[in-house]
Parts: structure tokens; C-alpha cells; sequence
């Protein structure tokens, strides 16, 4: 190891910093506006809407993201209904890609946290609102899901923490976010332990950020005296 | 479309095996030092403790592919140094180095929780009895404690399955990378990337259920 190395590396793995911060919060945003619906149909009592829901997060977790990035990616392009279609501009880029792949895939693992969250209140919470008056979806934003996302948070945090890893795996379709940068500064510059350092720690700090966010966020909307 | 990965079938099973051989090599070696680390996390003194946390910490908050990364490249010019000529760390040695260096944290980490989890009194029952402490730890804590880390055991067993798709990104020619290859043959990516999904489910969901059968299995009392 060098230390005259650890400058260039660092500038090198700088440039990638943007596009994985860029790539993990809208990932992370796809997933958690996916994962809301998708929680509600876990949770359905109709099982017209919970077994295409279950199936969905089955699928999803049961396979590598790397594959399901090189569908959307590799595979969709193929379909030449895709390619006529409104969406390829979207497809055609590999960031948009490797957003909607991680998205997707986020909204399964998380719709499964949240709808963890909202099995495990007791059904007295639901029997109460009715009983209240509430519209269905009165009941759901006022008395259900603060409570359960309430308990998720910490997982939810979680997640984006695990998003921000899978935004590595952009770099396997051509994206140059921070791993892809370091990668191609190794083939360089031949120093593997200076680069990979350097993005370790900055992926270290930002995953310390995040969970300080989550932390004051807990903070903020917990319910004072429980 | 299906044909073109019909005619690669013996190339894709080839791969998954590999890409079993993998999981299993990598799981099994994290499981391993995680045997070793999990009981000196709990018991062990405060610097050792501390370091062990540590390691679990560093790791969890790194991707798997940088660690993969790391140990590829990082490895050979390692190596190349120690030996004073160029030794090229292959992509199995180096891919199963990395799955088990990060398993063995989130292992730990489980084991550790269903360590704690095991009440206290069980340890001053059996040592009231008589036992010696290994023996104590053998017979009576260990049972409890695998019971309990069983889940978590089984949730990771799928994460490392699923995690040694990441090898491919360095050459290792298990599931998925003997599927791109496919692909770029064949001009067919929608159909060898499907397979292999299809595939990868098939792995979880098989061993998903085998997990549920098993547990179900256990003393009913203890669950």
C-alpha cells in the first residue's frame, strides 16, 4: 500500500459518489412507494388480491437482484414491444434500470416488513375505529399504519441501508457509481487495497448517516411515555 | 425463444451446481468461524467482545460486492507480493473467501441473539447439577441455542445462495455467469435470465420448504 495512491483513488471513487447517492434514494423511494399498496394487499382478507401480491414478494426474494437487474436491463430490450413502447427511453439507460431493479426489488422485502407490522396490532385496533365510525380509509391512515410503521422504522432503516448496497450492482451494467469507479481505477492504476478502501469507508459513512437519520427520526414521532 | 437455453441445459446445470458448491462451501466455512466467534462475543473479555463487534459492524456495512471485489483484486496483488512472483487468486477461491468472511458476521450476529436468548437460569440449573461448564454449554445450551438461531440460520442460508450471483461480476462460472455467457451466444438474454431466476427459485423455494418441514419437526414445546 501507498499513500501517494490514496489521493487519486479518492478522486476517483469521488466521481461515482453522486450517481450511488443518486441511485440508492430513488431506489429507496420506488421501493417504499411500491411496498405501501403491496403490504395492503399481503394483509388483504381477499385472496383475489393477496396470492398475485404473495407471489410477486416470493418471486422477488427468492432470487438474486443481479439477475432481475439483467432482466429488466438485458432482457426487456429483447421484447420489441418494449422498444416501440413510451418506456424505452427508460429502459435503454442503464441507471433508470438498475433504479427500477433495486426498486422493485426493495418494494418486496419491505411490503413484507411493513405488512409484518401491521399483522402483529392486535385486531382491537381494528374493531375499535369501526366501531368509531371510521371509513376504511380514515381507519388506515389515522389508527393502522402510523402505528405500524411506527414499529418497522428500525427495519425500514434497514433497508435503505441494504439499498444502498445494492446500488453496487449497478456497476455490473455499465453504471460507474462509486464500486464501478473504483473498479476501473484498480485496472489502472493496479492499486486494489488503496481504491477499495476508500469506497469501503465512504459506503461505511453514508450507511452511519442513514442510521442516524432513522435514529432521529424514531425519535421524532415516537409516542412520548411508551 | 426457450430453445437456445434447451441447448445450453448441460452448461446452466453445470453452473448450478457450481453456484450450490458455492453457497454450500461459503455458508458452511461462515458457520464455522461463527461458531468460534458468537460464544467469545457473549463470554469472552471486553476487548475481544469489542473486536468481534467490531468486525460484525465493518461488514454489515459494506456491500458484498466491494468485499468481493476487495479480496479478487486485493488478493492477487497480496499474494504476488508475499510469493515475489505473480499468483493470480482465482474467482472460486476469491468468491468463496468473501461469502464466507461475510457470512460469518451476520451468523455471528445471529448466533450471538439466540446465545443471549437462552435464559440464565438454564446455565445455573445445570451447573446446580453438577455439569462442568463445556459440558454445561454442550448438553444444555447449545441445544437451545441452535433451536432458536434456526430461522435466522435458514434466512441466511438464502442470502448466500443469493449473494454468490455476485461471483459471476468476477468470472466464476456458476449459475449466473454461464448464463450471460448463454445469452451472448445466443442474442437471447430474456430467456437465459428467466432461467436462471426460475432456477434460483426453485433453490430457495425447495430449501424454504425443507426449513419449514424441519423446524415443524422439532420438539413442539421448545417452539
Amino acid at each position: 500500500m501507498s499513500l501517494d495512491l490514496f489521493l487519486p483513488a479518492f478522486l476517483a471513487v469521488k466521481n461515482g459518489f453522486l450517481l450511488t447517492v443518486a441511485i440508492t434514494i430513488a431506489s429507496f423511494a420506488l421501493g417504499q412507494i411500491l411496498a405501501l399498496p403491496l403490504a395492503l394487499g399481503l394483509t388483504s382478507t381477499r385472496q383475489a388480491i393477496r396470492v398475485p401480491v404473495s407471489t410477486y414478494t416470493f418471486l422477488i426474494r427468492g432470487s438474486p437482484l443481479l439477475v432481475q437487474l439483467f432482466i429488466i436491463y438485458y432482457g426487456l430490450g429483447q421484447i420489441e414491444l418494449v422498444r416501440n413502447s413510451f418506456l424505452w427511453p427508460v429502459l435503454r439507460s442503464p441507471v433508470y434500470c438498475a433504479i427500477l431493479a433495486i426498486g422493485l426489488n426493495s418494494a418486496a422485502y419491505a411490503a413484507e416488513l411493513l405488512a409484518g407490522g401491521i399483522r402483529q396490532l392486535p385486531t382491537g385496533q381494528w374493531e375499535a375505529g369501526r366501531a368509531l365510525g371510521l371509513h376504511r380509509t380514515a381507519l388506515l391512515l389515522k389508527i393502522i399504519l402510523p402505528q405500524a410503521y411506527r414499529s418497522v422504522l428500525p427495519a425500514i432503516g434497514n433497508e435503505l441501508v441494504l439499498v444502498m448496497k445494492g446500488s453496487t450492482l449497478a456497476s455490473a451494467v455499465t453504471v460507474l457509481e462509486m464500486t464501478g469507479a473504483a473498479r476501473v481505477f484498480v485496472a489502472r492504476s493496479y492499486a486494489p487495497f488503496e481504491t477499495f478502501l476508500i469506497a469501503g469507508t465512504i459506503y461505511l459513512v453514508m450507511g452511519a448517516v442513514f442510521g442516524r437519520i432513522f435514529r432521529f427520526i424514531e425519535i421524532k414521532v415516537a409516542i412520548p411515555g411508551r | 425463444m426457450f430453445e437456445a437455453v434447451y441447448q445450453y441445459r448441460d452448461q446452466l446445470l453445470h453452473g448450478l451446481g457450481m453456484t450450490l458448491a458455492v453457497a454450500i462451501a461459503s455458508f458452511v466455512i461462515g458457520f464455522l468461524i461463527a461458531a468460534v466467534l458468537a460464544p467469545l462475543a457473549v463470554y469472552g473479555g471486553p476487548f475481544l467482545r469489542r473486536a468481534i463487534m467490531g468486525y460484525v459492524a465493518l461488514i454489515r456495512g459494506l456491500p458484498e460486492l466491494l468485499v468481493i471485489f476487495l479480496i479478487f483484486y486485493g488478493g492477487t496483488v497480496f499474494m504476488t507480493k508475499i510469493a515475489g512472483r505473480y499468483i493470480e487468486v482465482n474467482a472460486l477461491t476469491a468468491g468463496i473467501a468473501s461469502l464466507s468472511i461475510v457470512a460469518a458476521a451476520y451468523l455471528t450476529e445471529i448466533l450471538r441473539g439466540a446465545l443471549l436468548s437462552v435464559a440464565h437460569g438454564q446455565w445455573e440449573g445445570a451447573l446446580s447439577l453438577g455439569f462442568r461448564r463445556p459440558r454445561a454449554f454442550l448438553m444444555i445450551i447449545l441445544p437451545q441455542m441452535m433451536l432458536r438461531a434456526l430461522p435466522g440460520l435458514g434466512n441466511q442460508w438464502l442470502v448466500v445462495l443469493k449473494e454468490s450471483a455476485l461471483v459471476s461480476v468476477v468470472g466464476l462460472e456458476e449459475l449466473m455467469r454461464k448464463s450471460v455467457v448463454g445469452a451472448g451466444a445466443t442474442h437471447q438474454p430474456l430467456a437465459f435470465y428467466l432461467t436462471a431466476a426460475a432456477l434460483y427459485i426453485m433453490v430457495t423455494g425447495v430449501s424454504t420448504l425443507l426449513l419449514k418441514a424441519y423446524e415443524a419437526r422439532l420438539i413442539p414445546h421448545m417452539r
